[in-house]
């Protein structure tokens, strides 16, 4: 299935749709795809069932208030919760990462794994934090009150298994990496725990 | 009105004294934490003390606190645990207690309306520790619901 999944996206505007879906905080309608890709609105829903039927993306009836077609049920996209990882040879990191993060929960070395976490976030470092976390996949983003949220949890599978201490580590790597920034932990319905406040930290 | 509740305990070895430094932060974050619990959605009761929380109990061990809660639903718990400002007590827990090789949390459901106690809390993290999740006695990783479907149906 994953094969299958990441074999939909080779095609350039079914990608850019994608793209376009997966950036949007809310469900979108084929009609604002169509618009903000530039393409034609059927040629916008061909590439959405493509993506939606291979597990890319979900969909949704909602009725739209205001505008055009208010009060009718419109078919929604947003980004499907499924993950799709392909490594070839077969390799099972996630299975590894369970492994090890029961062990650390057991022997309560969450300190320690906090500590190689900031490390790691440290080597991470360097030029804009917020596009080293793009680049790590938090997908950041600025709130209206400037803070900087992370609508993707990298980890989300582990997280939601072992969430304090991947919630922790998150915490650790964001911190090594954003320097002077004040990270913390602020969690909400859904998305990463970390947030980072558009001040210095407090000395 | 539902007619189940979930009861949860989960319960903790500490580190040194409740009333010691080495605790203070525990301590000073429990208000803020318990009033948090109760007004979150799907909350329904918390054990509690004299004192308003129930660090006093000791009905396990003279090191071992306990936290004795209902709530409605598995995700109003997890919510609460996992999704606000609970979640940073929770991430630095090993400041303050000694890491568990056993099941250290037991959910179960119970008739709405009732209230579980001590002792039945104890019967059902002993049963989780000897045959692992059931439906009477779960985990928050290995939830059951609340009425199991009838084979056949």
């Amino acid at each position: 299935m994953s094969l299958e999944a990441i074999g939909a996206l080779r095609e350039p505007a079914r990608r850019a749709v994608y793209d376009y879906v997966v950036a949007q905080p809310e469900p979108v309608s084929r009609n604002e795809v169509a618009e903000a890709v530039a393409i034609g609105r059927t040629l916008a829903a061909f590439h959405l069932d493509k993506l939606a039927e291979a597990g890319l993306l979900e969909t949704a009836f909602a009725a739209r208030t205001g505008g055009p077609g208010a009060g009718r049920p419109a078919k929604l996209y947003r980004r499907s919760s499924a993950e799709h990882a392909v490594t070839l040879p077969p390799r099972d990191y996630r299975l590894l990462a369970e492994v090890l993060a029961s062990a650390v929960e057991r022997s309560g070395v969450e300190p320690a794994a906090y500590a190689a976490a900031r490390e790691r976030g440290a080597k991470l470092a360097g030029g804009d934090p917020v596009a080293r976390l793009q680049e790590l996949g938090y997908e950041p983003f600025e709130d209206p009150d400037r803070t900087i949220r992370l609508r993707n949890c990298p980890f989300d599978a582990l997280a939601q298994a072992h969430p304090p201490l991947v919630c922790g580590l998150n915490l650790a790597l964001v911190e090594g990496l954003a320097g002077e920034r004040d990270v913390r932990l602020d969690p909400g319905p859904t998305g990463c725990c970390v947030a980072i406040g558009s001040k210095n930290k407090k000395r | 009105m539902a007619e189940h509740h979930l009861a949860q305990l989960n319960i903790a070895r500490l580190r040194a004294p409740i009333d010691s430094p080495e605790l203070a932060d525990f301590v000073a974050l429990l208000p803020e934490i318990n009033g948090l619990a109760e007004r979150s959605p799907g909350y329904v009761w918390r054990l509690q003390d004299e004192s308003g929380d129930a660090t006093a109990l000791r009905p396990f061990e003279p090191d071992v606190i306990v936290n004795l809660t209902v709530w409605q639903s598995v995700d109003s718990l997890r919510g609460f645990v996992y999704r606000t400002a609970h979640l940073e007590p929770m991430r630095r827990r090993r400041d303050w207690f000694v890491p568990a090789d056993e099941a250290y949390l037991v959910l179960w459901w119970i008739p709405a309306g009732d209230l579980p106690t001590i002792a039945e809390a104890a019967d059902r993290l002993d049963l989780l520790r000897r045959t692992g999740p059931s439906p009477e006695a779960f985990t928050l990783r290995e939830p059951f619901p609340a009425e199991p479907s009838t084979s056949g149906s």
